[in-house]
């Protein structure tokens, strides 16, 4: 094994920013912070309280916007921009990668955000459970993909 | 007024949530593969983004649920289920193989809405049919069960 790319300060920076959100939700709303589960309401409405759902995602694409005003032209550093950021396969893999995780999220109810950080700082067993599911199931997929079939 | 201040904050919430995943650069999905990639060429910081997450969260989640109520909301909605089942770790196994397959989570799908490509359409897209199909799967299976269940205490009854 060989570490490349690493980024450990805006890894790190990056994450503390998600965690306060996650914070900010659970104190004024009383909701965790699970991506799946916000946008799952929005996709198939549930009978309540659509409006701050929306305006959450919104707002996810707004901090989008905000890093890239921020990055101008640099290519560097925190804020080093969107230009080199591409897919890595094509189509038909883009198109089942999308599928299964609205699936397998729907089912596990949660993803990387919802178990990942929210269950896993309240200590939940499920979230653990899941969080070690996805991880290994996710590398395990990576491993067959690179590996395997040379993709 | 109060309905204006809980639609800030969820605004405020989700620019955090957007604004970290990006300085995180978990928008990129080579990065996110990358970390997946931990039998040949790996990148740990994916799980230096959780670690920074998790490090706020453990200390602030417990401050903030000893409140008796969140200040816009009458009560904390938090999953109260402890019990591991066929479907969290089912479903985690699913998620993981989409994850791995095209890099991307429903976080970083959203926010990359911010510079939309061709490609992510697809993702997205994708994302919201499996999402659909799946709740109205699940919610059919729910109303059966109800229903069998309903009768079967009519019988009982």
């Amino acid at each position: 094994m060989e570490i490349i790319n690493f980024t450990p300060l805006s890894a790190t920076i990056g994450g503390a920013v998600i965690g306060l959100s996650a914070a900010v939700l659970l104190l004024v709303k009383g909701r965790i912070a699970g991506i799946s589960g916000i946008a799952g309401g929005v996709i198939y409405p549930e009978k309540d309280d659509m409006t701050w759902r929306i305006v959450f995602i919104a707002g996810l694409v707004l901090g989008g916007f905000i890093y890239q005003w921020i990055s101008g032209d640099s290519t560097q550093g925190l804020f080093k921009g969107v230009a080199h950021i591409q897919s890595v396969v094509g189509t038909p893999l883009l198109i089942a990668g999308g599928l299964l995780v609205g699936i397998g999220t729907t089912i596990g109810t949660g993803c990387t955000s919802g178990h990942g950080i929210c269950g896993l700082a309240r200590k939940s067993p499920r979230s653990l459970a899941a969080t070690i599911s996805f991880m290994a199931s996710g590398m395990v997929t990576v491993f067959i993909v690179r590996q395997l079939m040379g993709a | 007024m109060v309905q204006a201040q809980r639609l800030f904050f969820a605004l405020l919430a989700g620019a955090l949530f957007g604004l970290g995943l990006s300085i995180a650069q978990m928008i990129d999905p080579a990065k996110v593969v990358n970390f997946l990639n931990i039998f040949q060429q790996w990148d740990p910081s994916l799980g230096f983004v959780m670690a920074g997450a998790l490090a706020v969260n453990a200390i602030a989640t417990p401050l903030i649920l000893k409140r008796e109520r969140p200040i816009f909301a009458d009560m904390f909605k938090v999953p109260a289920k402890t019990e591991i089942d066929v479907k969290i770790v089912g479903g985690g196994i699913l998620f993981g193989i989409g994850w791995g397959l095209a890099g991307y989570c429903p976080g970083p799908m959203l926010t990359s809405l911010s510079f939309i490509s061709s490609e992510l359409l697809y993702v997205i897209a994708a994302y919201v049919v499996g999402t659909f199909a799946t709740k109205w799967v699940l919610a059919r299976i729910d109303s059966a069960q109800k229903i069998k269940h309903a009768t079967d205490e009519a019988c009982v009854g």
